[in-house]
């Protein structure tokens, strides 16, 4: 556990010294900003809702997780630091979780910076219905970690950072527009896209509902490929 | 310290190191000598846990590597040969993450640290970001990061490798300041540096032992033979004719403009040679003593075993 905050502590001041950090961040809050606004012109002020943000936020999400992760194992091969890693008392397990938690805790702080559009709402009198605003950020939480893994399961299996993000960025938005498919698709497929697509699953969470369905199938995809991570960095030794 | 019995590492089909066994006690300095892609480095990939051996067994402080790595990676500090750095920390924040992650307290790497950096001379740059660092800075922090938790054993890929020389023997000393405390092994294609700081060498070439003694003991195999090397003026090819002849003389050889004359060490060949290119009608030019190369010893040693067999 504590190898695991060192490295996760390394990785997050990694993050915080260098500009990408900074502006992965603003243009995601200017993106997200951009909808919560515009949405709320669209309906007239009618309602006070952050339905705006949350249209965007999901494939904003994943972009982000695709980027951040990287360089978190591909720098690592690419400067040969991870002979150093690899050679210290520290697991594959702990290296793999390491860099996962400061993912999720980078993701956590642009989430955070988020509750911005509810509090505006707040503040300004209006009366947001914050039940699934709550359930559409565990939604977020929950479809960001799965991002996050799959991202560093691709970072581990090579030494260039654009093959990465370019290579688990496509799997992500495969992933997600799989989920606009599903009224193009035979019945019998139907079932099996919304149950696999990043937008269906990200439904229910929209309006309230926590699907366990869901929580389970992004928790195992978050398992999954952290689970592959490890076995990756293993298999190098190996080879 | 250190034992590697029957080690094998094959790349794919590739046969990088070949049933290699050997021992090195508490408190030695061993260098593993051989030219580049001997196996040097995947000895020492294998030694410290980075890699999986394809055959055999290694052992570090007695835990096995391949059974046992987590606990054997404790007892080892390792600079790689590309010296990886993170170039965006501070050469403070660098030593303190290995510290740390290598089970060094809080407190405890804070002072470590400070000794390490003293024993390198890196005071000045302690805070410095390490991407600014030349590369002779740069391997000192290398070096700084594989002791900084007070490791048993060193095992030091090319150490010199890419440093001017004064930094060269600035490292050389610095080595042989650690042998005192710790057991390293330390590899390197350079022959003096063998015999400046280890007090054994292990010569290793196609992934095979070639040769392992003591200091004292390689230098008689190098020493074994005589090498001249001759400016002639005239047909080169009836000179060799013609120096072949002469007796004590085991070889003769074109390099270049040079001709060198190979004969055992105790036999000196000199006063014929000159004899018998002058009563040739031949212009002698130059003669001098050469030093045997690396590379000389290694084709020696290896063609010996070879006829041994």
């Amino acid at each position: 556990m504590k190898k695991i905050s060192i490295i996760a502590g390394k990785e997050l001041r990694g993050y915080l010294n260098s500009p990408i950090a900074y502006i992965i961040i603003s243009v995601f809050l200017v993106i997200t900003g951009w909808y919560f606004g515009s949405y709320l012109r669209q309906i007239d002020y009618n309602n006070t809702t952050i339905q705006g943000f949350l249209n965007v936020a999901v494939p904003c999400i994943l972009a982000f997780a695709a980027v951040i992760t990287m360089r978190s194992l591909s720098e690592e091969k690419k400067m040969g630091t991870w002979e150093l890693l690899l050679t210290s008392p520290v697991s594959d397990t702990e290296v793999v979780l390491g860099k996962f938690a400061a993912g999720i805790g980078l993701m956590i702080v642009l989430l955070v910076l988020t509750l911005y559009y509810t509090l505006l709402l707040l503040v300004l009198g209006g009366a947001p219905d914050t039940g699934p605003i709550w359930t559409s950020y565990l939604g977020l939480v929950l479809l960001g970690s799965a991002a996050l893994a799959i991202g560093i399961f691709i970072s581990s299996l090579t030494n260039n950072q654009i093959i990465s993000v370019v290579v688990s960025g496509g799997i992500l938005a495969a992933l997600w527009g799989i989920g606009f498919a599903v009224s193009y698709v035979p019945k019998g497929f139907q079932q099996l896209i919304s149950y696999i697509s990043f937008k269906s699953n990200f439904n229910n969470f929209l309006i309230g509902i926590i699907d366990t369905r869901s929580v389970v199938f992004l928790l195992s995809i978050t398992v999954l490929f952290l689970y592959l991570a490890v076995r990756s960095l293993e298999t190098g030794r190996w080879n | 310290m250190i034992k590697v019995r029957h080690l094998t590492k094959y790349y794919g089909k590739r046969l990088a190191v070949d049933n290699i066994s050997f021992d090195i006690g508490k408190g030695e300095i061993v260098g593993l000598l051989g030219p580049n892609a001997a196996g040097k480095s995947t000895t020492m990939r294998i030694l410290t846990g980075f890699m999986m051996p394809t055959k055999g067994d290694t052992w570090i402080a007695d835990c096995n590597m391949v059974t046992n790595s987590l606990e054997g990676r404790k007892h080892i500090g390792y600079m790689p040969e590309s010296v990886p750095l993170y170039t965006d920390m501070t050469v403070r924040d660098y030593l303190d993450f290995f510290a740390r992650l290598r089970g060094v307290e809080r407190d405890r790497a804070r002072k470590r640290i400070n000794e390490v950096v003293t024993l390198c001379s890196l005071e000045e740059y302690v805070d410095t970001i390490i991407g600014k660092l030349s590369r002779g800075y740069k391997q000192r922090v290398g070096l700084a990061q594989a002791i900084v938790h007070e490791p048993e054993v060193l095992i030091l890929d090319e150490p010199t490798v890419g440093i001017d020389p004064i930094q060269v023997s600035q490292t050389r000393n610095l080595i042989k300041e650690l042998g005192k405390e710790h057991t390293i092994l330390l590899s390197t294609h350079i022959l003096p540096e063998v015999t400046m700081t280890c007090s054994r060498v292990i010569i290793i070439h196609k992934g095979k032992i070639v040769a392992e003694d003591r200091m004292e003991n390689l230098s008689a195999i190098t020493k074994g033979s005589r090498r001249l090397r001759l400016e002639v003026k005239g047909p080169s090819d009836q000179i060799i004719r013609r120096l072949q002849r002469i007796d004590g003389v085991r070889k003769v050889s074109k390099e270049g403009n040079y001709l060198i004359v190979e004969s055992p060490i105790n036999i000196d060949p000199r006063g014929q040679i000159t004899e018998t290119i002058v009563k040739s009608g031949w212009t002698l030019l130059s003669i001098e003593s050469v030093e045997m190369s690396l590379e000389d010893i290694f084709l020696q040693l290896t063609t010996k075993e070879e006829t041994e067999q």
